[in-house]
């Protein structure tokens, strides 16, 4: 079996022949496809999106328009389907618009945390040694403080408005990104494939771009996917609060906060905003398990 | 065993540190002036010079925080700005608040979350483990202020069940008392629920699949059993992350306490940010994270006192 | 790309057939054991100690040993993926890490290592021809170039490159990841490639195949050979020349045929007796060693196998016995008693 003829032509035929097999995100992709659950999630979620980013096309009415005595009209209620706010502003535009800022606000501070802290994980995790303890135990202070917390101490501090808010998000999920990444990192960094790349004479700089990243963005990915249904849970609470975007602007949570008193008036509408950031948040959340499952190879070998 | 204790309790007293100085430092960064609140733009440089002397405003920054420091560890927080009474016994009545909210609603909140978690592993696959699992992630992508919202609709607003807001008054009876606890303490629980719910699916799909499982099974053993077996082995990383939530618990409650009053250390946060109360905020933020700080230290402790491998 | 069988000198070489490819001389590797209460050190693993010894050009040294002896720790130390607290090594005539010798990148192109578990050596996240090309690439071919070149090697190692190239390691059983593994050795072009266990996990058929795999790439690409193993049968099947290690130590080296006709030291002879045998008259009624191996955080003091020797007297506590050569010059022994090589021996025949 062990043929170990050389000629060139040999050669030559076979990689004729050659075909492409699935590479590893490629194979990703198609258990995903197979999964009943992520594909209604993902429709849901894109047509979340699409509302959001096509806002003025698919809205009834204006954001900011709305006479005082229309106020708090019930769902159905003629020109507003979804009824109208306390300020008499059309809700289904009002969402629409909200979406917005909601899902910009549970982006944005994961995508900023992931390079961050991705990047300090990856750097702890490699070099180990001093650079670790100094990067690790930093992230410990931060640690120290339950989320919701740090949030709302860091918007307190900072102040109001949608910049702060995603800032302060931002640096409450770098802690969380780096640890995870760290532990990753430090597990691949001691398998034999890496020390067989040190040992073919790369730098270190080429063996973390080239094998210990790829093999530590998955793990990474999925838990990033599941903070941004934290972080948009998060934004509308400290809207909700009124730390982070302000009225009129229109967000689901700044709506929520708004529409509490509405509650003895039209229960239903006042629900609506949170129905939103529920909906998109367990979007995420599955999104998120799916892909986990997708890339176990344990569960799919 | 002891010296591992010690050693982490060592760990984490600049971890402590590290907390008081970022709480100090987060409020003196704030913008604005807290005089600005306690006294009329035309007050006359000397009232303000003393009333900056009453609260120490006047030393350098590091000063301040040496002294906020020493007074601290004696329980000293000094004196809210807003009502002039002392930090302390406002801070300990709310903490009172809130942990009985905490408490319960970890209890509940673990109970459901482990009894969904088992029979999502047990019936792998099948139709209870989707239902299970699917409340459970229900249960953690709710926003459980909106929860709290509804849950007064519901019951409050349109069934006039329970009051939708407040804490019960000094004369009230223990079940009257129960009727102001049910729907903060449902709300409360949602979140753990749906945490523990699915990690211990996951942990307990972990330990059916490893191979003595499917050798209890050969050996004759019925569900019951196998079930105290696969427990015993979920039992320390499920634990461990209870006694995070419990944490999270404690310190992230100021949602659902603003939606119904509940004069806990949450809601009094929000009112200390609010209000630009100075000492309130510190005190309450540092306190919340030294609880956080050491119940992470108790539940690493427990656990290495429990898997002797977590010992390094 | 893919040669003829070579000339007998690579244009590499520096001193001719005569200079040993590879010295090593007095390496030396201590591991801090931490723990206690701020993980201060409390204690020392003795890995490799004062270990010298030469490989010529062309042959296969075979290192034995019992697990802890520090064979592959040796292995790392030579590729430099560990730092040596002490020692020189010279390849082919040029020391190591010094301005006038040859640098660790440079000898890394000249050396490379096969890892003993062939699952955890390979990339999960790369095709197995971009594993291979991967080190070329390193030192500057391009892409197309690198592909072709690795696939060329797949089809000397057995693996047709039209099924396998661009599979990924999960997809393969591990006698092709083991091909795979030597492939990506030999894509640098190296001189020597130190297998570390490289078949011990393969099965018997497959570890056959293997060997013969390895025996043709020796003789096609003049290799020289490092094979580092526990199997006694396997080491004494490709090697010329024995290296036997105990916790840390050379104890003794020799031709192939001298160690294992006549051992002359107490350890190898236990090693060779407790070889298990298909043959009825050859059984194993006792055990051939007594004692617990020691550990190596706290070694005997001197010679490290007195705890062991049926023959250890005071002067192998005091001081560690050098290896020294007995009548034959090629086969030496670190043992200060002469009555036990003769012992060993006797038994032995």
């Amino acid at each position: 079996m062990a043929d170990t003829a050389i000629s060139s032509a040999a050669i030559l035929a076979a990689l004729a022949t050659a075909r492409p097999a699935s590479g590893y995100w490629r194979n990703v992709g198609k258990r995903l496809a197979r999964d009943p659950v992520t594909i209604a999630v993902s429709l849901v979620l894109l047509g979340i999106i699409f509302i959001a980013v096509f806002a003025p096309l698919v809205s009834t009415g204006h954001p900011y328009d709305g006479s005082v005595l229309h106020r708090l009209a019930p769902i159905g209620a003629p020109g507003h389907w979804l009824g109208t706010d306390e300020g008499g502003r059309d809700l289904w535009t009002r969402l629409c618009y909200g979406g917005r800022l909601s899902l910009l606000a549970g982006i944005i501070p994961v995508s900023a945390a992931l390079c961050v802290g991705g990047g300090l994980g990856l750097l702890a995790g490699y070099i180990g040694g001093a650079v670790n303890t100094v990067i690790m135990r930093v992230m410990d202070v931060f640690y120290a403080f339950p989320s919701v917390l740090l949030a709302i101490a860091i918007c307190g501090v900072l102040g109001n408005g949608f910049g702060n808010a995603v800032l302060a998000l931002s640096i409450v999920f770098v802690p969380p990104l780096t640890r995870i990444t760290e532990t990753v990192t430090a597990q691949t960094r001691r398998l034999d494939f890496v020390e067989a790349a040190r040992a073919s004479g790369s730098t270190a700089f080429q063996v973390m771009r080239h094998h210990v990243l790829a093999n530590v963005l998955g793990p990474v990915l999925v838990y990033a996917t599941s903070l941004i249904s934290l972080s948009i849970i998060l934004s509308a609470g400290l809207s909700f609060l009124g730390l982070g975007v302000t009225p009129p602007q229109p967000e689901w949570g700044v709506m929520l906060n708004a529409l509490r008193s509405a509650i003895y008036v039209q229960p239903y509408v006042a629900a609506l905003p949170g129905l939103m950031i529920f909906a998109t948040s367990m979007c995420f959340n599955l999104m998120s398990d799916g892909l986990r499952s997708a890339m176990d190879v344990k569960l799919n070998a | 065993m002891f010296q591992f204790a010690v050693r982490r309790l060592l760990l984490a007293v600049p971890v402590l540190f590290g907390v008081s100085l970022v709480v100090f430092a987060l409020v003196h960064i704030a913008p604005g002036d807290p005089i600005d609140l306690l006294l009329p733009p035309e007050a006359s440089p000397e009232i303000v010079a003393q009333v900056k002397a009453t609260f120490g405003f006047d030393k350098p920054l590091y000063i301040q925080y040496l002294l906020w420091l020493r007074n601290a560890l004696t329980g000293n927080f000094g004196v809210s700005i807003f009502n002039a009474q002392p930090v302390l016994g406002q801070l300990l009545i709310a903490l009172g608040n809130t942990f009985t909210l905490a408490i319960l609603a970890a209890c509940l909140g673990f109970s459901l979350g482990i009894a969904l978690g088992l029979t999502a592993a047990l019936y792998h696959g099948r139709w209870p483990d989707k239902l299970c699992s699917a409340i459970a992630t229900t249960g953690v992508s709710v926003p459980n202020y909106w929860a709290a919202i509804v849950l007064v609709l519901f019951a409050a607003v349109l069934h006039a069940w329970l009051p939708a807001q407040g804490i019960w008054p000094d004369t009230a009876s223990f079940f009257g008392r129960l009727r102001y606890l049910v729907l903060p303490v449902g709300a409360l629980s949602l979140i753990p629920m749906g945490v523990i719910g699915r990690f211990t699916r996951a942990t307990a799909l972990e330990v059916l699949s490893q191979e003595f499982v499917s050798a209890l099974a050969a050996k004759g053993l019925t569900r019951g059993p196998i079930l105290r077996h696969v427990c015993k082995n979920a039992a320390p990383p499920v634990l461990a992350l209870m006694g995070l939530q419990f944490g999270y618990l404690l310190g992230g409650s100021i949602l659902v306490e603003t939606v119904f009053n509940w004069p806990g250390s949450g809601y009094l946060l929000n009112l200390a940010i609010f209000r630009r109360d100075i000492p309130i905020l510190q005190a309450t933020v540092v306190v919340l994270a030294f609880f956080f700080v050491i119940l992470n230290l108790v539940v690493d402790v427990a656990q290495a006192a429990i898997d002797p491998r977590l010992r390094r | 790309m893919i040669s003829a069988p070579t000339a007998m000198l690579d244009p590499r070489d520096r001193g001719g057939p005569a200079q040993p490819l590879l010295t090593v001389e007095g390496l030396r590797k201590h591991f801090p054991v931490r723990g206690g209460f701020l993980n201060r050190r409390i204690g020392t693993v003795h890995a490799v100690d004062d270990v010298s010894f030469a490989v010529r050009k062309g042959e296969t040294l075979g290192i034995v040993g019992e697990s802890g002896c520090g064979k592959s720790t040796t292995a790392r130390l030579l590729m430099r993926l560990i730092e040596p607290d002490a020692g020189e090594i010279i390849f082919d005539g040029d020391p190591l890490g010094v301005q006038s010798g040859i640098s660790v990148n440079e000898m890394r192109r000249q050396m490379q290592l096969v890892f003993q578990d062939s699952y955890s050596s390979l990339n999960p996240r790369m095709t197995i021809a971009e594993t291979i090309a991967y080190a070329p690439r390193i030192h500057g071919m391009k892409r197309p170039a690198a592909i072709e070149r690795a696939e060329a090697l797949l089809a000397q190692s057995g693996l047709d490159p039209a099924r396998f190239a661009r599979r990924y390691p999960h997809e393969l059983s591990g006698g092709q990841r083991q091909r795979v593994n030597i492939a990506r050795a030999l894509a640098l072009n190296p001189r020597l490639v130190i297998l570390d266990e490289a078949v011990s996990a393969l099965d018997k058929s497959i570890e056959a195949q293997m060997l013969n795999l390895l025996a043709e790439f020796q003789r096609h690409f003049s290799l020289t050979y490092i094979f580092i193993s526990h199997d006694l049968n396997v080491v004494e099947y490709v090697s010329d020349r024995i290296l036997v290690m105990y916790l840390g130590h050379v104890v003794e080296t020799g031709p192939v045929a001298a160690i294992y006709e006549t051992p002359r030291h107490p350890y190898t002879r236990a090693l060779l007796a407790s070889k298990p045998t298909l043959d009825p008259d050859r059984r194993t009624t006792e055990p051939p060693l007594v004692g617990d191996p020691p550990s190596p955080i706290d070694p005997p003091s001197g010679c490290r196998f007195r705890t062991r020797c049926a023959f250890a007297q005071a002067i192998c506590a005091e001081m560690a016995p050098p290896l020294l050569t007995c009548d034959d010059p090629e086969h030496l022994v670190a043992c200060h008693i002469p009555e036990a090589q003769a012992a060993v021996a006797a038994a032995h025949a």
